[in-house]
Formats: C-alpha cells, sequence, structure tokens
C-alpha cells in the first residue's frame, strides 16, 4: 500500500513535465534568460529635430541628400509675397560610417557659408541597457562671404566658427521623444570688444509621432544671459515630418535665419511672437551606398 | 524487492521521457521575401529560438521583429515601424504540431517529408496555417527547412496606397533551422 502511494506520487511530480503541453511556455522561458539589449529605433525620424541635430544616425553605408530652404519673414507684407520672394537655402551630405559615427558636410547661400559636422554615439538607449542616448557633435563652420573691408589685414581664420554639443534624447513612448542639448558655439572673431567669444546655450526638443508617416516636432534653444551676442534672440522652431517611401519632408516655421549651428543658435534676431516667422522646409532623400552582404534581392 | 526495481524502473522511465525528444535552436533562420515588379524585399533574421518535441511533433518559434535585417536601412524602419509596429507588437510566434510525425524516425538518419499545422501569429493577429517542409535527422541533432505563403491582408499590415507597387500581397516566408538537443 505505502509503494502504491509512492508510485502515485512519482507519477503525480513526473506529469507536469510530462505533459508539455504547452512547449511555448518552456520557449518564453529560455528566451527570458537572452539579456542582450533591445535597442530603441527611431528616437526620431531623421538625423534633425528642425534645425539641429537629433540622436539619430544616418544607417552605416547610406548617404542622405538634404536640401534645405527658408524663407523670409510671413510680415514682410504682399510686396515680399510674404517671405517667398526671398529664400536661402542649403545643400548638406549625410553619410553613416558606423552604428555610431556619421559626418557630413554642407553649403549654405546665407553667407557662402560651408560646414562639415561628425557626430558619434556615446550611449544608445535599450531596453535592457541605458535609459538614455547620448550622441556629442562637434562640427565647423566657414563663412566665404568677401571681407567688408579688403583695405585692412584680415585673416582667413576671423571666417571660421566651431560648435560643440552633446544630444541627450529618449523615446519615452512611441509617440514621444525629448531631447535637451547643452551647446557652445566658438567665434573666432566678434564684431564688439565686449561680445563673448563662447556662446552657450542650452536646447530643447521633442517630438510627438501623429501617425505613422508624421510628426510634430518643435525645438528651442535658450542662450544663456551674459554669454550671448548682442540684440540677439532665442530660436524657436516648429515643424512636421511627413514621410512618404524613399523621402522625409519637413516642413517648418522658425526666427532664424541660417541652417547650422553657429546662424541659428547665436545669431537669430528675429522675434516670433511678433511676427518674425520664417516657413520653410527640407527635402531628405537616402542612397543606399554599400549594401550590406547576404541578400540576394538585389534587382 | 521486486517493488523497489519496479519503482524505480518507473521513476527512471519518466526522467527518461522528460529529458529526451526536445530539440532547440536558438540561432535558426526565418527569412521573407516580396517581389514585385518595380522592388524586391528580403529580411532575414538569423537569431529565431525555435523547439521541437519530438515525442508529440510539437513545434514552435518566437521571432523578434526587430530581428529582421534588410539591404537597405530604410526598409527596416519602415518594417518595423510602419508596418510590424516592433515597438507595440516586438514578437512573431508559431505554435504547431508535426502531422505525419510516424512517419520520422528521429534515431535513423535521413530525410523526412512532413507537413506541420499550427497558429502563426504575426502583427498580434492569429491565423492558421499549414506548411510542408523537410525534416532531417543527423548525428548532431535535426534541421529543418520550409517555405510558404502569407497574405499581409490576414494579419492586418496596412499598405499604403503610395507603396502598394512596391509590396506584394503574397509574402513567401522560408525557414531554416538546425536544432540541437536540449539539455
Amino acid at each position: 500500500m505505502k509503494t502504491l502511494k509512492i508510485l502515485i506520487l512519482i507519477f503525480f511530480t513526473c506529469l507536469p513535465s510530462l505533459a508539455q503541453e504547452d512547449l511555448m511556455s518552456l520557449l518564453e522561458e529560455e528566451m527570458k534568460d537572452d539579456k542582450k539589449p533591445d535597442f530603441t529605433i527611431a528616437t526620431f525620424k531623421t538625423t534633425r529635430i528642425i534645425q539641429g541635430h537629433s540622436v539619430e544616425n544616418v544607417a552605416p553605408g547610406v548617404l542622405d541628400f538634404r536640401i534645405s530652404h527658408r524663407f523670409g519673414y510671413l510680415n514682410s507684407g504682399a510686396y515680399e509675397l510674404f517671405g517667398l520672394d526671398q529664400a536661402t537655402m542649403r545643400l548638406g551630405l549625410d553619410y553613416g560610417l558606423t552604428k555610431r559615427w556619421m559626418i557630413g558636410i554642407g553649403r549654405s547661400t546665407f553667407q557662402k557659408q560651408f560646414d562639415g559636422f561628425t557626430k558619434y554615439k556615446i550611449l544608445r538607449q535599450a531596453t535592457n541597457g541605458s535609459p538614455v542616448t547620448l550622441s556629442a557633435v562637434g562640427s565647423i563652420m566657414y563663412k566665404s562671404l568677401k571681407f567688408e573691408n579688403p583695405g585692412i589685414d584680415n585673416y582667413q581664420t576671423s571666417n571660421l566658427f566651431y560648435s560643440g554639443q552633446l544630444l541627450l534624447g529618449r523615446k519615452f513612448s512611441e509617440g514621444l521623444s525629448l531631447q535637451v542639448m547643452p551647446t557652445m558655439i566658438h567665434y573666432n572673431l566678434v564684431r564688439g570688444a565686449n561680445d563673448p567669444n563662447d556662446v552657450f546655450s542650452i536646447g530643447f526638443g521633442g517630438r510627438i509621432k501623429l501617425s505613422h508617416r508624421m510628426s510634430f516636432n518643435a525645438e528651442y534653444y535658450y542662450q544663456l544671459p551674459n554669454h550671448r551676442l548682442p540684440d540677439t534672440t532665442n530660436s524657436i522652431a516648429f515643424g512636421l515630418d511627413i514621410e512618404t517611401g524613399g523621402h522625409v519632408f519637413q516642413i517648418n516655421i522658425t526666427n532664424s535665419d541660417g541652417m547650422t549651428e553657429r546662424s541659428f543658435i547665436s545669431e537669430t534676431t528675429g522675434n516670433f511672437f511678433k511676427g518674425d516667422i520664417r516657413p520653410g522646409f527640407t527635402i531628405s532623400r537616402v542612397f543606399t551606398i554599400k549594401k550590406p552582404k547576404g541578400f540576394s534581392a538585389e534587382k | 524487492m521486486k517493488k523497489v526495481i519496479c519503482l524505480l524502473a518507473f521513476s527512471l522511465i519518466s526522467f527518461g521521457i522528460m529529458a529526451q525528444g526536445i530539440y532547440i535552436t536558438r540561432t535558426g533562420q526565418v527569412s521573407f521575401y516580396s517581389e514585385t515588379p518595380i522592388e524586391n524585399i528580403e529580411g532575414i533574421n538569423n537569431e529565431v529560438t525555435s523547439m521541437i518535441n519530438a515525442d508529440t511533433g510539437e513545434i514552435v518559434f518566437a521571432i523578434l521583429v526587430k530581428g529582421f535585417h534588410f539591404e537597405k536601412a530604410l526598409m527596416e524602419e519602415h518594417f518595423n515601424e510602419n508596418y510590424m509596429e516592433s515597438g507595440k507588437i516586438p514578437k512573431s510566434t508559431f505554435q504547431g504540431k508535426i502531422k505525419d510525425l510516424s512517419k520520422v524516425d528521429f534515431k535513423k538518419e535521413g530525410n523526412y517529408p512532413v507537413s506541420v499545422e499550427g497558429d502563426l501569429t504575426i502583427h498580434g493577429v492569429k491565423k492558421a496555417v499549414t506548411a510542408m517542409g523537410t525534416l532531417t535527422v543527423k548525428k548532431e541533432g535535426i534541421s529543418v527547412l520550409s517555405s510558404f505563403d502569407i497574405q499581409l491582408e490576414d494579419f492586418e499590415i496596412e499598405i499604403p496606397s503610395l507603396v502598394a507597387d512596391k509590396i506584394a500581397k503574397e509574402i513567401s516566408i522560408k525557414v531554416n533551422c538546425a536544432y540541437k538537443p536540449k539539455s
């Protein structure tokens, strides 16, 4: 009788393992042990929130051709067709070197300026990993406009500007991403003797996804008092990112003139709330230059 | 004494059944292919986890959507963001059974044509599918090869009209997994 009891006991102990009714739960348990970081993707739609950099990078081997336009002030009246008669633009080429590192060059009509930058992801937001993405951006700008006073001693280095930024971003949910950007911009030459050569500011940016293919973006750069150029205002921008297959359209309004860090962060003069608003847009088109191996789908 | 032997034998048998018969892979490959005159799209996932119970014929797959990689980074982004919504629905699964298990001898090396029937869950939508495949028994384990087609609309994956002629309505799926006995 005792043996029978033991037998029954053993039978029941073994039963759960015998009845592997749900192989799926066994599989799920197996996967739980896998603690690989799951990197967050698509914090922002493109590499720029509106004018400034986002924590997004161009994928390795991908070239991003960006055409940006900025029109005149909306309050310039009907004679200027509310700003449409004046336009400045920037053409840019960005390229992804690795998963973390991208570079880019550009040319703006505003002050005939050349620019180049490098952006590196130091931390990547991930489930089982970092809660934020941290990137560093360094850029250099060169104004190639002819010197105002060719008669005096002019130095080419006085046309150079440098900017350094940290981008701290987090995708809080599918719909909401926010970013903070401490920024320093260095001027080799400033106009006034009392103007600072180093301009400090903190940027705030974010996006709200409206649908799979559209998002609302906002960006604001607060310049620290005593570390800013005289008679400048803080840059404000609102935009819509619209995705259409291979292109991303970014439509925006801002009070800034140029489209590089030095021009929009530290040299904005428009007063957004008095109607100094410039409409603008950017078209981004990506091309896969270096194809990853192992795919046969090529046509 | 007899009883004790009986007991031992019984427990050994039960333990044997417990450990035996389950095969696993964590590096299975599942790929899909969309063919249209304008563009072909291929997604490959090399980190598929799957298990087979040789005793019951059960076969299960769990696939992380983000594990699919593409020739173009933009395809991968659209796949995750717009179509599969991997942020919300990170996994696709298959839970099924080998129908003609009696034809397979897991102790004898060789190729066995099999048919698998079960529930495929993609984009959070469950659908019954049947797939033909080949099960190969080898010294080191077993491997499974299969291909079958699915309809995108069955899984409520919306394709906007703008890109409708670039994405096929019928997608072919290939499975290629090598299993080892689960320790």
